[in-house]
């Protein structure tokens, strides 16, 4: 009973992240902008989806550890790859290819 | 109470994916896109283990770190070539 409370909890929390950071994404003005939605939130959301079932499937019969590799390696591998699209954003606007670039969405 | 809150957690991610697929198609810029690219593996991964527990079965573990697996070298590869015109020199 406190398990399935624990998981739903889980569950309901990640799945608001999710949708708050393609939110973000979707709706917010300048690139840089919108590089802080999906890297942050949508990594906090999909971590607790993952730790959501890793309770669920270990109270229901041995103890499940697929999650938590899939969650140590997203968690490694979110900021290197917000890096990388900030410095290829940063290149293009440096490089002047899209003289509109970085400035705000009417 | 674990289907209630899961009926309601797979909508809400379904929307997320609507709205990232939504910055795919328009984004200005081809950074954009590629953020966008990045956010639709987070979300498939998403999808899929809720799924995974609304099935009960732990297939689904293997598909979601292969997502995630080709989904940073998808973004790590198109940024390489987005700075430097070139993905291995």
């Amino acid at each position: 009973m406190i398990a399935d409370l624990i998981v739903s909890f889980l569950i309901l929390f990640g799945a608001v992240f999710v949708l708050l950071g393609s939110l973000g994404l979707a709706k917010l003005p300048s690139f840089f902008m919108r590089l802080h939605g999906p890297t942050k939130a949508s990594t906090l959301g999909v971590g607790s989806i993952l730790l959501a079932s890793a309770v669920y499937f270990s109270t229901r019969g041995g103890l499940s550890v697929h999650e938590i590799l899939i969650l140590v390696f997203l968690f490694l591998t979110a900021p290197i790859s917000a890096l990388l699209m900030a410095r290829a954003g940063l290149h293009r606007r440096l490089s002047g290819e899209n003289p509109r670039y970085g400035e705000d969405e009417e | 109470m674990i289907h209630v809150s899961l009926t309601i957690a797979l909508i809400l991610i379904a929307v997320a994916v609507g709205l990232s697929a939504y910055r795919l198609l328009k984004g200005p810029d081809a950074t954009d896109r590629v953020l966008a690219l990045d956010t639709l593996s987070i979300n498939a991964i998403a999808l899929l283990v809720a799924l995974g527990i609304w099935f009960g079965t732990t297939i689904n573990f293997e598909a979601a770190l292969l997502i995630a697996v080709l989904g940073f070298i998808t973004t790590v590869a198109l940024s390489k070539y987005l700075i430097r015109g070139d993905i291995v020199e």
